[in-house]
């Protein structure tokens, strides 16, 4: 099939960009969208033209490498899919399509389709973890963990920090991402003793990085390429709520004094 | 590893600068703005019950002296922070994507839940007109204190009145559409057994509220209800 493609172009982060037209005249409906892009390289290539910068890593929809938008929605049409998923029979002969990075303060373009998403880092590393001591490894199953808090933590985890919802999002908010962090950990017994913390200095982080706040839209659920429910951000919302009331930051250094 | 560890904190100003305790302010004034809207829409459709009944209701709620500038003062204040909150949280919205989509799309976002901002502030003009024209006339052309029924009548006579009542009022629907679910999400309240329920019920609060309200010009405007 032929399709039109229009892609933002930018050459690096202090550039401007802007939307370029490329003309595909053979597209095979069984590539998956970034063999079409991989192709239209090929091509750049050997017309000596720089190729389009998009990132992938595992192309089978579970590292959360690859994402940009493809007419106005984060990974393109199909709903449960990444990019790398996406199979060009989802699209029609003679369509033209929009292609352009995922848009956020937070999410400064890189190159072409490819943005900085290092802000997920740092909301990650203020508290979406657990620690752990070293020493004897327990038992597996030792601790009891109710069935639906297992599955809803588990659905909570699924996320793979795509970056689709904040690209969704009309607030540009990383709400659904932090709180998927926030609601997984603090579904399991292993998540209590930093719970409070977490919520505080998650969301602490996220504001830091100039991400938007919520309208409870609920575009980022619909869009997520892991179905992640917006329920996670009521569950963040309550967490902050307790914390904010009862949190009591360590007076020492921690390991300290 | 302590570069992003937040220091020691003021519990008040943490809740207060986070975007969810902005947040859950707006909830709670939203839901106090939404209980008044109803109670609002409620003791003023006793119009259709005729001059007496209706002047009667309005003399009873100015005999309530101290306790109507207690509830006057609580409405003020609530307005006051919801307005300030949804202020704070477009500066950040705005300064959050510096440069917008060339082509977006909304997947399942209600037109509703997109236009809070726009469908706020007009509701918030529509306020201030509105307490200058019935409630303290100085925007009424022939305002008779005391007698609520005549200057309703006479205040809606005016086409253009009457038109910008209603317009406000079905934004102030659309308002309630999406935002009495929200505020329910805002607060971490979400189950899947009850949201949709309440999604539907914030739905038809917008409705009844729309309609409540709009009924009451139209009746003028259409000769139902007159001098
Ligand atoms: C009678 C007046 C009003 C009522 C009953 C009302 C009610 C509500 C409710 C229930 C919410 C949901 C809170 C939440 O999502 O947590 C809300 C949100 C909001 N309101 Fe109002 N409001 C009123 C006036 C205003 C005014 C005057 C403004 C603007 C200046 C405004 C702007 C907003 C904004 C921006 C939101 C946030 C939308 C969102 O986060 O989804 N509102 N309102
Ligand atoms: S490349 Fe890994 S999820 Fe798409």
């Amino acid at each position: 099939m032929k399709l039109t493609l229009n892609i933002w172009r930018q050459k690096g982060p202090n550039h401007p960009g802007r939307m370029v037209k490329y003309e595909m005249p053979n597209v095979d409906e069984h590539m998956s969208f970034l063999e079409m892009l991989d192709v239209l390289n090929e091509d750049l290539i050997h017309k000596g033209e720089e190729p389009v910068t998009f990132e992938h890593d595992c192309r089978e929809g579970i590292c959360g490498c690859c994402g940009f938008m493809i007419n106005g929605l984060p990974h393109g049409p199909q709903r449960g899919t990444t990019v790398c998923q996406l199979h060009m029979r989802q699209f029609h002969d003679g369509e033209e399509l929009w292609i352009e990075p995922f848009r956020a303060k937070a999410f400064p373009v890189l190159k072409d389709l490819m943005v900085d998403r290092g802000s997920f880092d740092r909301i990650i590393a203020a508290g979406g973890y657990v620690s752990v001591n070293t020493g004897c490894f327990v038992d597996g199953n030792a601790i009891p963990i109710e069935k639906q808090n297992a599955e809803m933590a588990m659905d909570a985890a699924a996320c793979i920090g795509c970056g689709a919802c904040v690209a969704s999002c009309p607030n540009a908010s990383a709400s659904l991402f932090t709180a998927a962090k926030i609601a997984h950990l603090g579904l399991l017994p292993q998540g209590q003793a930093e719970r409070d913390r977490r919520a505080v200095r998650m969301v602490a982080q996220m504001m830091e990085e100039s991400f938007g706040y919520c309208t409870n839209t609920g575009e980022c659920e619909a869009l997520c390429p892991k179905g992640v429910k917006i329920e996670n951000i009521a569950r963040m919302n309550r967490d902050y709520l307790k914390a904010a009331i009862t949190y009591r930051e360590e007076s020492a250094p921690a390991g300290g004094s | 590893m302590s570069t992003i560890a937040v220091g020691g904190i003021n519990r008040t100003a943490l809740f207060y600068q986070s975007v969810i305790g902005k947040k859950v302010i707006m909830a709670v004034t939203g839901f106090i703005l939404s209980g008044f809207v109803l109670g609002h829409m409620i003791g003023n459709l006793q119009v259709f019950a005729g001059p007496e009944k209706f002047n009667a209701y309005a003399a009873f709620l100015q005999g309530l002296g101290p306790m109507l500038w207690v509830a006057r003062i609580a409405l003020l204040a609530a307005v006051g922070l919801h307005i300030a909150m949804a202020v704070q949280l477009t500066l950040l919205k705005l300064d959050a994507r510096p440069q917008a989509y060339v082509k977006k799309s909304a997947l399942v976002s209600t037109y509703a839940a997109r236009t809070m901002i726009w469908s706020g502030p007009i509701v918030a003009a529509f306020l201030i007109y509105h307490l200058l024209h019935l409630t303290t006339g100085h925007a009424h052309p022939d305002f008779k204190p005391g007698d609520v029924y005549a200057n309703f009548i006479t205040g809606f006579k005016n086409p253009a009145v009457a038109l910008f009542y209603m317009v406000a009022n079905i934004l102030l629907a659309f308002h309630l559409y999406h935002g009495v679910w929200s505020m329910f999400q805002s607060l971490g309240v979400s189950h899947p057994r009850y949201t949709p329920i309440l999604k539907r019920l914030a739905q038809l609060y917008g409705i009844v509220i729309g309609l409540g309200n709009v009924a009451m010009p139209m009746a003028v405007l259409t000769g139902i209800l007159t001098l």
